[in-house]
């Protein structure tokens, strides 16, 4: 720091402050948002992961004569309407909600780059074939789209991870398409042609690296997304099946004594609350770290 | 004269398609340029200087018609393909643009973007490059090369940021250099150095450059002729001291009129041009100066004058009444 002032207050001639570089995990230490929801993520992720070491007992156990338990050391937050460990539900479900809505979340946001490149590069009638395929698809309301293709397939995991991404893919195609035509225009892409790079060259190495901030920023915010609407799907009985656990469909499971255990729907409530809003911090964080507008 | 001449452009001609019908750019555009000759393409914005450059090099937008010819050692670089269009952008024409705050790639390290220019068109290897980057920077001016080239744009000030550009540009020692309003974007104090370091470099390459601005005082001491266009057309071209003594198109008299000059008796007040520049879905009949022209007579509105040579061998003239407005500024001077 000290450095820094020292060279601000040299002549203006001079060569600017050179700043040590940066990485990309250092600057997010530093945007206390970021930080947060890189914190909320790893942790949960981390425990998803470790479910097996960690819970306290088979999810899918039953004790009917403990059902309704309190919260005790041996089950630390109580036990479901079956008697299960409710602690070890929500880490196995943990597993299944948050690894879907990634899996999701990588599937579309790959669909999405490589169709909005294509649109957006190619220009023309594919451009024009493939955004009149958006806007077919962004004129439905997308739960219920996807909720329809899940029950034409029947329930399932896999089934709905399919209508999901069949709906979802479209936000990041439309995106990537303006991300390209925006970035083409720019001049620095211009001076790239004006050295005679060949098409290729100035495609990758002048026009996407340019795109990738906001293409994180919304992969991220869009996987909290598409955790709560996995989450909603899911209550409505078309993802996992009985006794696998999963977060939504512990909402909609608990339900139902919602008026005797409250509990039962506060838990999975909270764990849903809790990743999505760690997406959508580090989202933020991301945008602000990443804008390019912004010279640090 | 007698020098073959590096680049001949002939009638060049530019419209743009648009919702409004055609829209006249630049129309009947023709000048040298010699090996090693600088000169300078004057008129104020939409007068076609920039689509001229662009057209030139093939980085016109899609919905641009373009006719004539413009020819670099024989070839015509209107009907080139794009593959032999690549290799003459860079290798034989290097560009400096108006921004330098934008040209650069944000997400590059400034050495890794000339070292990619040189690798563009030479056959040389990463290491090679990496030399002649390193040189190149040192040569524009740039402290200490080697870290700078370690260092992303948003480091680097906007005349810094130009003299990477000119770097760039002079990466594979290309036989012209176009400047598009190299120093608009720049503080006043640094506009000259820029001017100076793109003279100095380019006679050390011996690229001939096209410098392209709407400054007349830019020009002086840089260019060895000047071209001065006026709403797609050229109005005058000449040598320096042709233009400036002794113009012989009312437009140029009124550029040099509404510039400050310490040359000459102090003046009270600059005298702006009336009027603005025509819009160029509807330009006006005959001369397409006469309505803003203090001069204008009947036949102005009437018929289109052709450039034709005033007095010095190389000074030609787009104005029905050249001769005469030559008179007057040698009048005026002398007063």
């Amino acid at each position: 720091m000290a450095d820094a002032a020292v060279t601000a207050s040299a002549p203006e001639l001079q060569a600017p402050a050179l700043l040590p570089p940066r990485s990309l995990l250092r600057q997010l230490g530093g945007d206390r948002t970021a930080l947060a929801g890189l914190v909320i993520l790893v942790l949960m992720y981390t425990a998803a992961l470790a479910a097996p070491m960690i819970a306290p007992q088979d999810p899918n156990e039953q004790d009917v004569g403990n059902r309704y338990a309190p919260v005790s050391f041996e089950h630390p937050l109580g036990t479901d309407n079956l008697g299960r460990d409710e602690l070890s539900r929500l880490l196995y479900g943990a597993r299944v909600s948050l690894f879907t809505a990634l899996g999701v979340g990588v599937a579309i946001l790959a669909i999405g780059i490589v169709v909005g490149s294509i649109a957006g590069f190619a220009g023309g009638f594919v451009d024009g074939l493939l955004m009149r395929i958006v806007d077919v698809l962004l004129a439905f309301p997308s739960l219920l789209l996807a909720l329809a293709i899940t029950g034409m397939l029947g329930p399932g995991l896999l089934h709905l991870m399919v209508g999901m991404v069949a709906v979802w893919w479209t936000d990041y195609a439309r995106m990537m398409r303006g991300l390209v035509l925006s970035m083409r225009e720019r001049p620095f892409v211009e001076s790239a042609r004006a050295v005679g790079l060949p098409g290729r060259l100035v495609a990758s190495r002048h026009v996407l690296p340019n795109i990738v901030g906001p293409v994180i920023v919304l992969g991220t915010v869009q996987t909290g997304r598409l955790l709560l609407a996995l989450s909603a799907l899911s209550f409505l009985g078309l993802g996992v099946q009985p006794p696998t656990s999963e977060w939504g469909a512990m909402l909609s499971e608990g339900q139902q004594y919602l008026a005797s255990a409250p509990q039962l729907m506060v838990y999975p409530g909270i764990a849903i609350t809790l990743a999505a809003l760690g997406f959508n911090l580090l989202g933020d964080g991301l945008r602000d770290v990443l804008d390019p507008t912004m010279e640090h | 004269m007698g020098q073959a001449s590096l680049l001949e452009v002939r009638d060049l001609t530019v419209a743009f398609e648009s919702r409004y019908g055609l829209i006249q750019a630049v129309n009947g555009m023709s000048f040298t340029l010699k090996p090693g000759e600088r000169i300078g393409i004057v008129g104020e914005s939409g007068s076609g200087k920039s689509v001229t450059a662009h057209a030139i090099t093939g980085l016109q937008p899609s919905n641009a018609r373009v006719s004539g010819e413009a020819r670099l050692d024989g070839v015509d670089l209107l009907r080139a393909s794009k593959r032999e269009m690549r290799r003459v952008r860079g290798e034989r024409i290097g560009m400096v643009f108006q921004n330098p705050l934008h040209c650069l790639n944000p997400a590059m390290k400034i050495g890794a973007q000339i070292e990619e220019a040189v690798l563009a068109h030479t056959g040389a290897n990463k290491n090679e490059a990496r030399q002649r980057a390193l040189e190149l920077l040192d040569q524009v001016g740039i402290p200490s090369p080697s870290r700078s080239a370690q260092e992303h744009p948003h480091h680097f000030s906007g005349g810094m940021r130009q003299r990477v550009m000119i770097a760039i540009a002079l990466a594979c020692s290309p036989q012209i250099v176009i400047a598009d309003e190299p120093t608009t974007a720049l503080d006043v104090t640094i506009q000259a150095q820029i001017i100076d370091l793109l003279a100095e470099t380019c006679e050390k390459y011996g690229a001939a450059v096209i410098l392209i601005t709407h400054d007349l005082g830019i020009l002086a001491g840089f260019a060895e002729r000047i071209v001065v266009m006026y709403a797609g057309r050229v109005a005058e071209q000449g040598d320096v001291d042709s233009i400036y003594y002794r113009p012989a198109h009312p437009y140029t008299l009124g550029l040099l009129q509404s510039v400050t000059r310490i040359d000459e008796a102090r003046r009270d007040r600059l005298v702006p041009i009336a009027g603005n520049p025509p819009s160029p879905v509807l330009l006006p009949s005959g001369c397409v100066f006469h309505p803003r022209c203090p001069y204008a007579q009947t036949v102005c509105s009437e018929k289109v004058p052709a450039l034709e040579r005033v007095g010095g061998t190389d000074h030609l003239a787009a104005c029905h009444f050249a001769d005469e407005i030559g008179a007057l500024r040698a009048v005026n001077t002398a007063s």
